[in-house]
């Protein structure tokens, strides 16, 4: 209880808090789209990716300021997600392994990379290692600046083209059909993926910010069957798995924030899954005791 | 032994001893278990040690291998009840293990010998210090732990390779031989939860992946076959070894995160290069199909047309590029082609086909 | 012939369409008059779906042209309708059947409008036509087979098209969709609309269709069924496997079908 107090009182711990919501409500929300359309496993791929595209942007610009971060690590993200798209075009290696060597030689460079940062002699270096579990006590106003102004240009365009996007997950062939332009809807919608997750690198890391975008999605997708319903729920429990996680993390010594929050939004992943109304585990027990069948009505045309 | 000669050998046996199984995630389209697997170890190491109060019983290696084959479990079981997809089901799993493992090592990172920086980077650099006398000869303990591990890998597909081959190329197959396919599969996911903990400590959670799965897909670019394509993936392992821990000397950065970036590099090289599946390969390959396409798809359309009441129209030398759609510099290209090949004659301003044409698209007729 | 291009309804001339350099269709014409129900048949592997994908410019065509009326299909969306295979799309979506039957009005809204009142009076007929205006809410993972299809068709009745492409209505469908589907097409025969359906159940071709195209990798026959659909053309299109061929008897015999009673 004397923690939501300080929450008001305290301002690291606001900006933490406030840091983290925003974090939670865009991967979940993004990460709902990533979910329903398989590519649950490309996050993970994207925020190991980044890994480098932070060190080289911090490498060329000498500056930790968000924006370098956030530009630096959607272009890896990005440059990742070509390769990955390259190498099963052309290949006979699968998604799956495809996106594996992406994450792990991507990471890899990140790693020597940050290695080689730290034998810079420049005190500005600090801390960027922060980028692998993250940290959301680091969490600057003007981190929260960037990442308010980002989330909300993110959360714009994708109600903007909600009916696109809808289209897109759901049956792209009879959008193209349509006249829609499927392949740049792709496009644009995998931006605000990568987007979604290097905004929360700092606070979450680049190793478990994946997480951030399955758990929310997978749990929202429990107890909702509307789309709108979904997407909403997700930016929720990702906002609510943040700043419990950050909270935790803040005042406590010794715990690692992205893990922490990891673990808060696989909590409320697995109480859905066991508690969740229609879907839910508990529930579909109760109801296979009645023998439920979904009852089938078949009327002729008029 | 110097230090640097005993870390480049276990850096090479870690290596080799995960690009063995690597091949059959790989053929068998589960990659992305290794990396599921390779952070869920973690918290079988932590937890294990908690338990067991040693860092070097083999019961550890057991234990956290164990851990290995419960996630696999733990994703299928998720993935079964139809409320999550397979790979939202991966992709929660083992973030939460591992964030549950990371929370536990950095609270109490004294007790267990581990810390963060050793779970991402592993402590390959520091294999030398940590040693064990066996038969009066003093070995770093990595050293032989992979060795032991590799040795398992090695036997285990040696003896079980047919069934392994089998049951990846043909599962039913292997079923009706009596083959047990649950049997070969947590065989296969038990060799790679030990094969992770035994590397986790050298290179971390992540760069494992690396090793696992990049040296066997670069040798899937090279070749057809299951055995040809383990020694490649061993070589690959070798090399990505060696080039790694040098680079990583000369700079003075990770040896794990060199070792990683380099089978990147022999992936990409292979990629590009790679005789018959390699990018350039392909690109050739396309272009000079591009013009042997274009001109059979000439020829269909003559004989199509032949003798019938249209063929002044369709078949004329100056309009034929309206019918097809094509631009006319393009079919002018392919008509050159062609005749260049013998499967067409002019005629009047009317395209004929020759017989060696009217083979060329039986031929194609006949595919 | 392309001199009185607007007497077809649908008119392919010299189309070939290459995945990777392998083909798939080997310059193919066919012409669809206004008006009829036209089957496409051939074995698996014979081209059929790309054929209607490539008359969508869904997929890229390496010589040829596909005319809907006259003009190249961008300049035709408004007036045809494309009903994919039901296997094609995840039903375990989270979204209603309503929703999904509201999806054949997006392209009329263009980009960014939503749908309003219009949109969902329009989606509640075309339920009502196919018989699942009582399943408007449900969510769409909740749907047998044939109730996925009719969900299908009540969002392809939505665009009011000229023309509907459909890939494999039948599959997989319950006796009573099937005859649904039967009298909705019939239906749009007497309207003067043209259908073109991928099918794969010789048995029926002569009953439910009068226009058949019968298609491997070639054309091999284009036209009326009465004249095209025969054994020697049937033999061409499947090559040695003619097991099917001693029903060919039979299928001049057509099982009874009730009459439409529109």
């Amino acid at each position: 209880m004397q923690i939501f107090l300080h929450l008001f009182s305290d301002y690291t711990l606001r900006t933490v808090a406030i840091g983290t919501a925003i974090l939670g409500i865009v991967s979940g929300a993004l990460g709902s789209y990533a979910v329903l359309r398989k590519q649950s496993l490309v996050g993970d791929a994207i925020s190991h990716a980044a890994l480098p595209g932070i060190c080289l942007a911090f490498l060329i610009t000498d500056s930790k300021t968000p924006l370098v971060m956030i530009v630096g690590a959607s272009l890896a993200g990005w440059l990742g997600i070509l390769v990955v798209t390259a190498i099963v075009r052309n290949t006979r290696i699968k998604e799956d392994a495809a996106l594996g060597i992406i994450l792990a030689v991507f990471f890899g460079v990140g790693i020597v990379l940050l290695t080689l940062i730290q034998k810079i002699p420049n005190a500005n270096q600090a801390g960027l290692d922060k980028f692998l579990f993250g940290q959301a006590a680091a969490l600057l106003e003007r981190d929260i600046k960037t990442m308010g102004i980002i989330s909300i240009m993110v959360i714009s365009l994708t109600f903007l083209f909600w009916k696109e996007f809808k289209l897109l997950c759901f049956d792209p062939t009879f959008g193209a059909s349509l006249g829609f332009p499927m392949k740049i809807l792709d496009i644009l919608l995998m931006t605000l993926i990568v987007i979604a997750i290097v905004i929360g690198l700092q606070a979450v890391g680049v190793v478990l910010m994946s997480a951030m975008v399955v758990a929310p999605a997978s749990a929202a997708r429990q107890w909702t069957n509307r789309l709108a319903i979904m997407v909403c729920l997700a930016a929720l429990f990702g906002a609510i798995a943040g700043v419990t996680g950050a909270i935790i993390s803040s005042t406590t010594a010794k715990i690692p924030t992205g893990p922490m929050i990891v673990v808060c939004a696989s909590v409320i992943f697995l109480f859905s899954l066991a508690f969740a109304p229609n879907r839910g585990l508990i529930w579909q027990s109760l109801l296979k005791k009645t023998k439920f069948k979904p009852e089938i009505n078949e009327v002729d045309p008029k | 032994m110097s230090p640097q000669i005993e870390i480049l050998l276990v850096a090479i046996i870690v290596s080799i001893a995960c690009a063995l199984p690597g091949v059959f995630l790989i053929l068998r389209r589960m990659a992305l278990m290794s990396d599921a697997i390779s952070h869920s170890v973690l918290l079988g190491i932590v937890v294990g040690f908690f338990i067991i109060g040693q860092v070097d019983s083999p019961i550890l290696l057991i234990f956290a291998a164990g851990t290995g084959v419960a996630t696999v479990s733990l994703v299928e079981l998720l993935h079964r009840t139809q409320l999550v997809k397979e790979d939202a089901a991966i992709g929660i799993v083992f973030p939460a293990l591992f964030s549950i493992g990371v929370i536990l090592v950095t609270r109490y990172a004294n007790n267990v010998h581990l810390d963060q920086d050793v779970v991402l980077l592993g402590e390959i650099a520091l294999a030398p210090f940590d040693r064990v006398t066996i038969l009066g000869l003093s070995l770093p303990r990595g050293l032989v732990v992979m060795t032991l591990i590799l040795v398992t890998n090695l036997s285990c597909i040696v003896i079980f390779y047919k069934e392994l081959k089998i049951s990846t190329f043909d599962a039913g197959l292997a079923t009706a031989l009596g083959f047990s396919p649950v049997f070969i599969h947590y065989g296969l996911m038990s060799l790679v939860s030990i094969t992770a903990v035994g590397a986790f400590h050298a290179v971390g959670a992540v760069l494992v992946v690396a090793l696992m799965i990049v040296p066997p897909a670069t040798a899937y670019l090279l070749t057809n076959r299951l055995s040809i394509m383990l020694a490649i993936s061993s070589l690959v392992g070798t090399i990505s070894a060696i080039m790694g821990y040098f680079v990583a000397a000369k700079m003075d950065a990770s040896v794990a995160g060199s070792m990683a970036s380099m089978t990147g590099i022999c992936f990409l090289l292979t990629f590009l290069i790679a005789p018959k599946r390699g990018i350039l390969a392909i690109i050739y390959r396309r272009f000079r199909q591009k013009w042997e396409f274009s001109q059979t798809l000439l020829l269909i359309h003559l004989v199509n047309h032949e003798g019938k009441e249209n063929e002044a129209e369709e078949c004329n030398v100056n309009r034929i590029n309206q019918h097809l759609s094509w631009n006319q510099t393009f079919t002018q290209n392919v008509i050159l082609y062609a005749e260049k090949k013998g499967s067409i004659q002019i005629e009047e301003q009317i395209l004929r086909l020759t017989n060696r044409g009217r083979e060329i698209a039986d031929q194609a007729f006949a595919r | 012939m392309s001199m009185n291009q607007s007497s077809s309804a649908i008119e392919v001339t010299d189309l070939t369409v290459a995945y990777q350099e392998k083909p798939v269709l080997w310059d193919i014409d066919m012409n669809v008059p206004p008006g009829v129900l036209m089957a496409i048949v051939g074995p698996n592997g014979a081209g059929k779906t790309t054929l209607i994908k490539a008359i969508l410019g869904l997929v890229r065509s390496a010589s040829g042209q596909m005319l809907i009326y006259g003009k190249p299909y961008r300049q035709q969306r408004r007036i045809v309708s494309y009903v994919p295979q039901r296997g094609s799309v995840d039903w375990d979506f989270p979204t209603t059947v309503k929703d999904v039957v509201m999806m054949g009005r997006y392209g009329a809204l263009g980009w960014l409008r939503r749908p309003g009142q219009q949109e969902k009076k329009l989606a509640s007929e075309a339920m009502e036509k196919v018989g699942i205006l009582n399943l408007a809410d449900r969510q769409i993972s909740q749907l047998s087979g044939g109730q996925q299809q009719r969900v299908f068709l009540a969002r392809a009745l939505t665009q009011d098209a000229q023309v509907y492409l459909m890939d494999e209505p039948f599959q997989g469908v319950d006796a009573t969709t099937e005859r649904a589907i039967v009298l909705l097409l019939q239906q749009f025969r007497e309207e003067g609309k043209t259908v073109v359906v991928v099918h794969h159940d010789l048995q029926t071709v002569s009953d439910y269709f009068d226009w058949v195209t019968l298609l491997n990798v070639r054309r091999i026959a284009s036209g009326p069924v009465n004249t095209i659909f025969n054994e020697s053309n049937l033999r061409q299109t499947y090559g040695g496997r003619i097991g099917f061929l001693k029903t060919e008897q039979e299928m001049s015999n057509p099982q009874v079908l009730p009459e439409p009673t529109l």
